[in-house]
């Protein structure tokens, strides 16, 4: 049976959850989800997904939310199959969960800030809040400059090895770079730029972006 | 040496995130104190364990690790059999404590956590007051958040399913803190199922002797 993915095609999470499905080899088929018109608030939805956010998968009869969650999911059930993403080790799988959680507490919500300041606030009829830009820029950088001193003594984030933890970047960078005019957050890093040229140019990543 | 060292202080919520899971789990350890209000942790030899400066870091052995919650996941997922199991009973039950640790992380933590550091952090460390449309503002999340719990508390035992699993557990020092502002524990007390929740994972045995331990 396919794995059903909701939410639309061009936001993070979804995206998150896309290239890992396609690093897996696992066919799945993608539902939207209409944001703009608050889909993810209705009822039906909600049964789905309680906090009313995307994504959310089904594989047969387990639902889950949280793309991260999907992410550990899908790497462990379908482990021998496409792309290992966590590991062959504990001591591996506990590095990769280390830089997954980095990601999470330490990378997202300011990237998560400057993308929603630069690429939707506008779109939404919201002025963009300059403090709030610069704030989280200047966040971001140093962080950056963490993951510069990392890559420059390991090829990916989590070891010698494509993981989950370089994995769940690729949503926000890219848009980072290419739609908010921020690529010198990245270029301006050797090691950072060499890694994002690097896990960005895989054929998983390029697919996602073909998704409609 | 140690086998096990926890690098941290008693009043991180984080540190105390990752001691919770070592009682958890029955496992000996070695707890050294970081000298936060010296701004030990933005230092070295800190900086070398942790190169965001954040407590806490974990040593086993050789290896060192960062983030409570890769810490807590790691200790779960090596020593699996040993104290309480925290990853789930059944394949179900595992994702679905997958699911809850990210909710934790991602829905839980950021309001609840601006609402510790207006409520408690600002007046007890820095003394400037506290700023009401914040606390109000994350209130209201936080209760958001609640409702949800509420409704899945009301089907399942714990968050994840049946059994007591790290997705409980990583609640458990925050919460323990937010208990102690007046307005804040009454959004978890006004809530029949999310009431019980709490009441029964804050007296768990593992977590009073860590309360106990560290006075926290």
């Amino acid at each position: 049976m396919v794995v059903k993915l909701h939410g639309p095609g061009f936001a993070a999470g979804p995206r998150r959850v896309a290239v890992c499905l396609f690093e897996k080899e696992v066919e799945f088929e993608l539902i939207n989800v209409d944001l703009f018109s608050g889909e993810h608030k209705n009822p039906d939805f909600l049964q789905l997904q309680p906090f009313g956010l995307v994504p959310v998968i089904q594989d047969g009869d387990l639902t889950l939310f949280e793309s991260r969650a999907i992410l550990r999911y899908c790497s462990e059930k379908y482990t021998g199959q496409g792309t290992e993403l966590h590991g062959k080790t504990i001591e591996e799988r506990a590095l990769v969960e280390q830089w997954l959680e980095v990601e999470s507490h330490n990378f997202n919500a300011p990237a998560l800030s400057l993308v929603f300041q630069l690429m939707y606030a506008s779109k939404l009829g919201i002025p963009q809040n300059e403090e709030e830009i610069k704030s989280s820029e200047e966040k971001l950088n140093k962080v950056l400059d963490v993951y510069e001193e990392r890559l420059s003594k390991s090829k990916y984030l989590g070891g010698d090895f494509f993981s989950l933890a370089d994995l769940t970047h690729l949503p926000l960078i890219h848009y980072l770079v290419h739609d908010c005019g921020k690529e010198s957050l990245v270029k301006s890093r050797q090691h950072v730029s060499l890694w994002w040229e690097d896990i960005s140019s895989r054929p998983s990543w390029k697919k996602v972006l073909e998704l409609k | 040496m140690a086998e096990r060292k926890v690098y941290g202080a008693p009043l991180s919520t984080a540190t105390m995130r990752a001691v919770a899971c070592l009682y958890e789990k029955d496992l000996d350890f070695e707890f050294v104190q970081v000298d936060m209000r010296a701004g030990a942790h933005k230092q070295e030899p800190f900086i070398s364990l942790n190169p965001f400066g954040q407590v806490p870091a974990y040593q086993e052995g050789d290896a060192t690790f960062f983030e409570s919650r890769a810490i807590s996941k790691s200790i779960a997922y090596k020593y699996l059999d040993k104290g309480t199991q925290l990853l789930g009973k059944s394949p179900e039950e595992s994702a679905q404590v997958g699911v809850w640790t990210e909710v934790e992380a991602h829905q839980f933590d950021p309001p609840a956590s601006k609402l510790l550091f207006e409520c408690l952090f600002k007046p007890k460390f820095i003394g400037t007051p506290t700023d009401e449309a914040v606390v109000a503002e994350n209130e209201a999340k936080l209760g958001k958040v609640l409702d949800v719990y509420e409704a899945r508390l009301a089907k399942s035992k714990y968050l994840a399913g049946p059994d007591f699993s790290l997705a409980d557990l990583h609640h458990l020092p925050v919460i323990h803190v937010l208990l102690k502002v007046p307005r804040v524990a009454a959004l978890f007390t006004s809530r029949e199922h999310v009431n019980a929740w709490v009441k029964d994972i804050t007296s768990r045995p593992a977590w009073r002797k860590l309360v106990d331990t560290y006075n926290f």
